[in-house]
């Protein structure tokens, strides 16, 4: 239909039309990561104005730094937990909204509220429901007098049910989405040759979601590896720590102490972390895929 | 439509008391009397608490605020990014895959990765301590989410539409300008109210990057109200309330589209 040289122009058309997009994400992102990078080689104490080329010093000080290692636990502890919760509820969650009953739009709608309401909204709201004294759980457990938020054992648990709260809505359109992938017709000649329903849900949907499911752990757990804005608003990162992740820790050197070099040290492990999970993930999901 | 079970209206029953049960304590709480928050029951609900948020606190500022940086933020991504996404929906040229992966990977970073370099750059251009600086840096994730929800609504839009306008004489460029942006209105709307959401909502950019209390965004001020004043729980959740209300209308008119943009690149077509 077209010679070559509309073509070559339609693909010069195309960088032309894709480039300011491009340029922007090297400026916000590529350009920050690699700039942390550098900074994380540094001495560099912003208020100061003390900078100095140190090498690797920050890195062998973070592998001695107990504080770091105790977020990095935190932190996989918060994203393993929170992951695997919300996935065991967005199951049920999504299935229930795959069928036709009346009310089916109201619960839609209801449960996209948590996901729409401001993580930092959802915290304040989460620990007016902990507080110890007037706080609504305490009220529906008879009065007892726990300080969720206070007590070592209890703060990161309390942490991971606002975060399942606020996704798990979003895991379960996740699903849903899968779901509506399978064909129908799957189910029908399963019902024609008598299978029960649990019989079903194991033969046909189980497999035939797992890609959606893979799918989900993985943005999921990447996003709930750099928790911040939770933590920040129930506890900062208290008591005693137990509920510090890897991004408060970081920031707090940053912010707090205006430890740019250091600060920036921790950011860069946050990212690589980030990176080897992704990496992980997808090497897992590639190899379901080349199964099927 | 069959009739329900018991089962699945306990189901039901279960999981809009988890979701919507915590929002609607804080819409009573925002009601409460203050000094009856210590009794089990409020003996009249009130609009006091609303009356001191808005009009006793800087309250509005913070609304009028996140208003104009998740409005930049949505201008500027649709700007940057419909452009981009027709060009990976409906043209050939090498880097088209790569440039998607690029903007999901760029998505699934973590914030704090990029603060103290953004911090440096912003200071040094004078944008730090300003709206239209903090729009920047929300670029890093919504950018992507642009990209993403955009491009997989231009590739539902007939390729034929492009051809028939390329035969009719256009560029690649006015094909795009006369015919499919027009035609991608309802995905331009869809990816404008998810961009304006996690902006409206954005918190770790916002915290570190203002700090004149003036400028704060509604997710700073709600943060902070604690640490300036004793723990005011009614006046929090009147601020709560009002934060949050918009979205939970903007979310409940349009579930379809944002669930369909929310679903958009997650499922393989």
């Amino acid at each position: 239909m077209s010679g070559g040289g509309s073509q070559a122009r339609e693909r010069r058309q195309a960088y032309l039309l894709v480039m300011p997009a491009v340029l922007v994400l090297a400026v916000v992102a590529l350009y920050p990561v690699l700039a942390a990078l550098w900074l994380s080689l540094h001495r560099f104490i912003l208020v100061f104005g003390e900078r100095r080329f140190t090498g690797l010093a920050n890195y062998v000080y973070l592998f001695g730094d107990a504080r770091f290692w105790s977020a990095l636990g935190n932190t996989a502890y918060f994203t393993a937990v929170a992951v695997t919760v919300e996935l065991l509820l967005a199951v049920p969650l999504a299935l229930l909204l795959n069928r036709a009953f009346p009310g089916r739009g109201l619960l839609r709608a209801s449960v996209l509220v948590p996901w729409a309401i401001p993580t930092v909204v959802s915290a304040r709201l989460w620990a007016w429901m902990f507080n110890p004294d007037y706080g609504l759980i305490n009220r529906l457990l008879g009065g007892a007098d726990i300080n969720w938020l206070g007590a070592p054992g209890y703060a990161l648990h309390a942490a991971i049910l606002v975060d399942v709260w606020k996704t798990t809505p979003f895991v379960a359109l996740l699903v849903l989405a899968g779901l509506q992938g399978i064909p129908e017709d799957l189910y029908k000649a399963a019902r024609v040759d008598g299978a029960s329903p649990w019989r079903q849900f194991r033969a046909i949907t189980v497999p035939l979601l797992k890609p959606a499911l893979l799918l989900a752990v993985l943005f999921r757990s990447l996003d709930a590896f750099r928790v911040f804005d939770a933590i920040y608003v129930l506890t900062e990162g208290g008591p005693a720590n137990t509920t510090e992740t890897l991004s408060i820790y970081a920031y707090k050197t940053l912010m707090r102490s205006g430890d740019f070099g250091y600060g920036s040290a921790l950011s860069v492990m946050t990212f690589l972390c980030v990176v080897l999970l992704a990496v992980v993930w997808l090497k897992w999901l590639g190899r379901e895929e080349g199964r099927r | 439509m069959k009739r329900p079970g018991l089962g699945t209206a306990l189901a039901v029953v279960a999981f809009l008391t988890f979701f919507l049960g915590p929002f609607l304590w804080q819409v009573l709480t925002s009601l409460w009397p203050d000094g009856e928050l210590t009794r089990p029951w409020p003996s009249h609900l009130t609009g006091a608490n609303y009356q001191s948020v808005l009009f006793g606190r800087p309250f509005l500022w913070a609304v009028l605020n996140s208003l104009v940086v998740a409005t930049l933020t949505t201008l500027f991504c649709l700007t940057v990014g419909a452009s981009a996404a027709f060009a990976l929906a409906k043209l050939e040229f090498r880097g088209r895959g790569l440039l998607l992966s690029a903007a999901l990977g760029v998505s699934m970073f973590p914030p704090i990765a990029t603060v103290s370099p953004l911090y440096l750059i912003l200071n040094a251009v004078g944008l730090r301590d300003s709206l239209v600086g903090l729009a920047l840096p929300y670029t890093t994730f919504a950018l992507p989410l642009t990209l993403w929800v955009l491009t997989s609504f231009f590739r539902q839009l007939p390729d034929e539409l492009y051809r028939a306008a390329r035969v009719d004489g256009c560029t690649p460029f006015g094909a795009f300008r006369r015919v499919l942006l027009p035609l991608a209105a309802p995905g331009l709307a869809t990816t404008a109210i998810l961009v304006f959401i996690f902006a409206w909502n954005e918190f770790l950019y916002a915290l570190t990057f203002l700090s004149t209390p003036e400028k704060r965004t509604v997710p700073v001020a709600i943060s902070l109200f604690a640490s300036e004043y004793k723990e005011p729980w009614g006046e929090i959740a009147a601020a709560s309330v009002v934060a949050t209300l918009p979205l939970v209308v903007l979310t409940v008119l349009f579930q379809r589209r944002i669930v369909s943009g929310l679903t958009a690149g997650a499922v393989k077509e």
